[in-house]
């Protein structure tokens, strides 16, 4: 593979050292009982053991000066709190720590309700704190097969401070007196690539801060935009190719669903490109779960701005059509029928065939949640009235596992549901579904008989390969 | 053989109106994905049916535009175009295979695009120097120049196999291609040209390692993204073995230090993670002034990953010291490091350090063993972390040789008693299968006075595994101190549990008599151990009646005629006509004497399953 990272060992954060009395319970410790422990929690690397305890000059209040002075004292309580605090250490400098918090508290009040506060000077001030509390290089993660409905999720240690940061951040992004025209000098391409960097954090609450962020700067910052996208782009392809683990992917997905919202038509190659090469790859990842709902969103917008990518859409989903995942077969095809609720009934024409092949293997899956997700696409009107005009086409390729269900399936409701599908098929085309009927039987035998061919075709291929293989001295690699 | 003949040889077969190309390729075309993969894997017996002609003309245009296919298809189609060139014809045809393998180095899926370059890579070697510049290195820039991240990504592992064999000229467009690669303004790309970055320098002439590969280096090396970071760690290593020792300093350090104190920790693992190999290509006058703090700071780091990877390389970095001052830098610089660590608040750092530290005592010697690391390894006896404890012991071999176990042995009985009794049954099982080592170190008194009474309760441990090993074990510690000391000490404990109220226990009663009686001998097999078994064919439990049937079977070589014809064989015959089906057969077989495999079970028994499920279920009720 490309990326020949290390893989660290697993579990390691000072904080999840195993107790011993878990110890005592017995090698199968089910992960309920790992989640009794204590909440985790981190912080980045670079605020640890330091030794000196930090000091810092109280400053009065705004408030308490006169508004000319504002300004200088907003740039100087900036400057401040650009001091960052190790919070994996609980006890030290606990007197400054909440010294910051108010100063912290201060700021967001201040830049939510005064007006000409922002001068020039005050945009790399603003941008400078920011940075120097947000970006951080994330610890390494705790739980290498994190499972969000078994697993709590790793807190950010410093997110008293962290998170009124962030809140200073959007109220400063979303101030009336913000000017990106000024802003874009600080906030630049290397702040961006930062920004989604943190995306990566463990801590939920956290990433919907980015997220916003992050929305706020593509809606502000034109020139951004491009670079925004192609550096999302990047994030996922490693996601997919890579690593598969990267915590925000959801949250990304969030806002890209606006951005495919707000694209003009006709579609620019690019972001063709990205649903095609990008979006139906993610698909591929082994997590799909946590983001699922996201990116289903994200392809029915796309299809929703230009029908005709439907084909290619739903030829991707088919080729990465998973084939041992019961859980994410079922939501393939939840995302399926999203689509074919928005499908133009030109473009089911055009993948009708496949796409019946693919659902007959699911109705005939022997998984019984993937054949019920299947069957119950015949209680969907509008697919059951594209069915309807395409019964030709359909009914033929459906019938023989229908039939076979019908007669073999171990799961009574699912046989239940084969004949009510079984039963539309007959009332939309009755010609058809007794020509069937009839050659069924005489369909299989034709079946085994090639398959019979087959075999013969491969083993007169072998002999001749042993044959060969003799004569000529082995010329040919095994 | 040359590829006409073989084409000759099949139309004089006449298979080649047989084998029309149109029913291979619809086997290759066939709806059901494994039937296609199937095909796919047998490319090559399709490709001898054809002959070499049609394998090119036909086959192979057919495989290059066809290219849409599932991952895994694609995946099998890369790996056989590397073993193809024979079927096309041998060296001179083997460029007609660059075309499909162009495409598959293209596709999205990893998987298959390394494939398709570790192909493309083995069948470069079979190109001449001419075909390698008309076809192949054109292909290389094609894939260096494409659009889509992934040819470029495949690009950058092909440089390398073909710039020793072109001509100057071209060398030069090599070089400007790799470059612009590792520019690149995909992360993706440069770091597929930095985890090549190492192998290309190796075979570029040494000026232009200096102008051309340095550069990059430095430039990876501050990457913005740490993922690219990290793979310049790698190459360093093969950088700096390339360089002379004066040209170290100022081409390589620089980038070296910078990446130690890197501000992600990915990077600083990766250091850590490379260090003896960093360590042997810099030198030990550098390692003296540069490394050594290095790798303190790499035992302090804040991230217990890099600790833990550092901690990992203790043994090998203190080995590989120059001679001349080893032992005072051991002393006064990475021995107090380690001393932090055996108290490290993560345990895989201090398990990390276990597994190594022991072999610090060889390097060390004796006096330095007993006062400064003795203490350790007494502190790491009683960690609370049963890996840890294991690891020390599973080590003890290295101290050993240098002050004698006995220094060891009063902290150490605690220790694998306390893992011995672990509730954890792999912790169990690891040591366990530490006993014979023990063993032969402890000798033979100590072991009897101390560590027979945990091997005779491993017997009836209530998991079937432990019971398993400590079986072995058994035949371990007989192989290692004599029959006799096997009569006095352990047989009789063995052969008491045969009358133990537990069926299992019974039963182990016999997996022991089976693994013991040929280290035992006839003697003690037939006086002592077959009437034991003999008796238990009477057993009210069916699995322990035919489990005798079984160890007379297998204690059946050891014993004479004699005893096989008027012991053996009544009590076979008695349970040959058992009212139980399994207990019938496995004498049957016994009497036979035919040995048969542990998976084949007689036909209709699935009362045979029964009670292997019953055994299941006991075990499991039991945990």
């Amino acid at each position: 593979m490309m990326g020949d990272r290390p893989s660290p060992p697993r579990a390691m954060s000072s904080a999840a050292t195993t107790a011993p009395s878990v110890d005592k319970v017995d090698g199968f410790s089910r992960k309920s009982v790992r989640k009794a422990k204590q909440k985790r929690s981190q912080s980045s690397s670079q605020f640890r053991s330091q030794g000196k305890p930090i000091e810092l000059t109280p400053l009065p209040l705004l408030k308490d000066v006169p508004a000319s002075e504002q300004p200088e004292l907003f740039l100087k309580k900036l400057q401040q709190c650009c001091t960052v605090f190790d919070f994996m250490d609980t006890l030290s400098d606990l007197k400054m720590k909440e010294y910051k918090r108010s100063t912290l508290n201060e700021l967001v009040d201040y830049v939510t309700v005064s007006r000409g506060y922002l001068t020039e000077q005050a945009y790399p001030e603003v941008v400078k704190m920011v940075s120097h509390n947000i970006f951080r290089t994330l610890p390494p993660s705790d739980s290498n097969e994190f499972d969000p409905e078994e697993d709590e999720p790793t807190l950010e240690a410093s997110w008293p401070h962290l998170q009124l940061v962030y809140e200073f951040f959007i109220r400063f992004l979303e101030s009336q007196e913000f000017q990106p025209s000024i802003a874009k000098k600080y906030i630049d391409q290397k702040f961006v690539l930062q920004l989604l960097e943190l995306f990566d954090s463990e801590d939920p609450r956290e990433r919907d801060y980015l997220k916003t962020v992050l929305h706020r700067i593509y809606g502000k910052f034109l020139g951004l935009r491009a670079f925004i996208r192609k550096q999302i782009n990047n994030i996922f392809l490693r996601f997919v190719y890579e690593t598969e683990h990267f915590n925000g992917v959801a949250e990304l997905l969030e806002i890209l669903g606006s951005i495919i919202n707000g694209f003009a038509l006709p579609l620019k190659a690019e972001h063709k490109q990205f649903l095609v090469k990008v979006l139906i790859p993610l698909h591929t990842v082994r997590s799909l779960s946590l983001f699922h709902a996201q990116l289903a969103y994200c392809i029915v917008q796309f299809l929703e701005k230009d029908p005709t990518l439907t084909e290619p859409v739903i030829r991707g989903l088919l080729k990465f059509w998973p084939k041992t995942c019961s859980q994410k077969e079922v939501m393939f095809l939840g995302e399926l029928e999203e689509i074919l609720d928005v499908i133009e009934p030109t473009q089911f024409v055009k993948i009708q065939e496949p796409l019946f092949k693919q659902i007959s293997r699911c109705v005939s899956s022997p998984h019984f949640q993937v054949a019920e997700r299947a069957l119950y696409y015949w209680n969907n009107e509008y697919i059951m009235s594209l069915i309807e005009e395409n019964s030709s086409v359909i009914l033929p390729i459906m019938f023989a596992s229908l039939y076979r269900i019908s007669k073999e399936h171990w799961n009574p409701a699912i046989v239940a549901l084969v004949y009510n599908v079984l039963k539309a098929f007959m009332e939309m085309n009755s010609t058809l579904f007794d020509e069937l009927t009839a050659t069924y039987k005489s369909d299989r035998q034709r079946e085994k008989k090639k398959e019979k061919e087959r075999e013969e075709l491969w083993k007169k291929l072998e002999d001749l390969e042993l044959k060969r293989g003799l004569r000529s001295d082995g010329i040919i690699p095994t | 053989l040359r590829g006409g003949e073989v084409s000759k040889m099949a139309g004089a077969d006449g298979d080649d109106s047989l084998y029309p190309i149109a029913v291979l390729i619809d086997e290759l075309r066939n709806e059901d994905v494994q039937l296609r993969l199937n095909s796919i894997k047998k490319l090559s017996t399709i490709a001898l049916a054809l002959g070499v002609e049609r394998t090119r003309t036909e086959l192979l245009p057919f495989l290059t535009d066809t290219i849409y296919d599932e991952d895994e298809v694609l995946l099998a189609l890369a790996e056989q175009l590397g073993n193809f060139t024979m079927l096309v014809g041998g060296p001179e045809y083997v460029h007609c295979l660059l075309p499909p393998l162009e495409s598959l180095a293209t596709v999205e899926e990893t998987v298959v695009r390394d494939k398709a370059v570790e192909s493309l890579r083995k069948i470069s070697q079979e190109h001449s120097p001419v075909d390698l510049e008309v076809h192949f290195e054109p292909l290389v820039k094609r894939l260096a120049s494409g659009d889509w991240f992934t040819s470029r990504t495949s690009a950058c592992g092909l440089f390398s196999v073909c710039y020793p064999r072109v001509s100057s000229t071209v060398k030069a467009e090599i070089r400007q291609h790799f470059r612009t690669l590792c520019s690149d303004d995909t992360p993706m790309v440069r770091r597929a040209a930095a985890s090549k970055l190492g192998e290309f320098a190796k075979v570029l002439e040494l000026e232009y390692v200096k102008s051309d590969i340095i550069s990059l280096f430095t430039a990876l090396a501050s990457d913005e993204q740490d993922s690219v970071r990290l793979l310049a760690v790698e190459a360093c290593v093969s950088i700096a073995t390339l360089l002379p020792q004066e040209d170290l300093e100022t081409l390589v350090m620089p980038t070296l230090r910078q990446a130690a104190e890197d501000k992600s920790w990915r990077v600083r693992y990766m250091v850590a993670d490379k260090f003896s190999e960093l360590q042997k290509a810099v030198g030990p006058e550098i390692t003296k002034n540069d490394l050594v703090p290095a790798f303190q700071n790499l035992l302090k780091d804040c991230e217990a990953e890099v600790r833990a990877a550092a901690a990992n390389k203790v043994k090998e970095f203190c080995e590989n010291l120059p001679e001349d001052n080893r032992e005072q830098i051991i002393m006064t610089h990475i021995l107090p490091c380690v001393k932090e660590l055996v108290s490290d608040t993560n345990q895989h750092v201090k398990s990390a350090l276990a597994s190594v530290i022991m072999g610090l005592s060889t390097i060390l010697g004796k006096d330095n063993t007993i006062e400064h690391l003795l203490p350790l390894f007494l502190a790491q006896l009683k960690d609370e972390c049963p890996e840890v404890r294991l690891n020390i012991i599973s080590n003890l071999d290295c101290v050993n040789e240098v002050i004698g176990i006995r220094q060891l042995s009063q902290s150490l009985l605690p220790a694998i008693v306390e893992l011995a009794e672990d509730a954890k049954w792999r912790v169990r099982l690891a040591i366990i299968e530490y006993m014979p080592l023990l063993a032969g170190q402890l000798g033979v008194e100590f072991f009897d006075e101390k560590l027979n009474t945990l091997c005779m309760a491993w017997l009836i441990d209530h998991v079937y595994a432990i019971r398993e090993a400590a079986t072995c074990n058994l035949m371990k510690l007989v192989e290692k101190f004599g029959a006799e000391w096997a009569q006095n000490t352990i047989v009789p404990k063995v052969l008491g549990m045969a009358n133990d109220p537990n069926y299992l226990h019974r039963m182990t009663t016999l997996f022991c008599i089976n693994a013991l009686s040929k280290a035992c001998g006839q003697e003690i097999t037939t006086k002592q151990m077959l009437p034991v078994v003999l008796k238990m064919s009477n057993d009210q439990v069916a699995n322990v009646r035919f489990n005798v049937a079984k160890s007379l079977q297998k204690i059946g070589p050891i014993l004479d005629s004699n005893a096989l014809q008027t012991e053996v064989k009544p009590v076979l015959e008695k349970l040959a006509s058992d009212t139980d089906m399994d207990v019938k057969y496995f004498a049957q077989e016994a009497i036979s004497g035919k040995s048969f495999p542990i998976t084949e079970y007689p036909p209709e028994s699935r009362q045979h399953f029964y009670k292997i499920f019953i055994d299941v279920q006991d075990q499991l009720v039991n945990v």
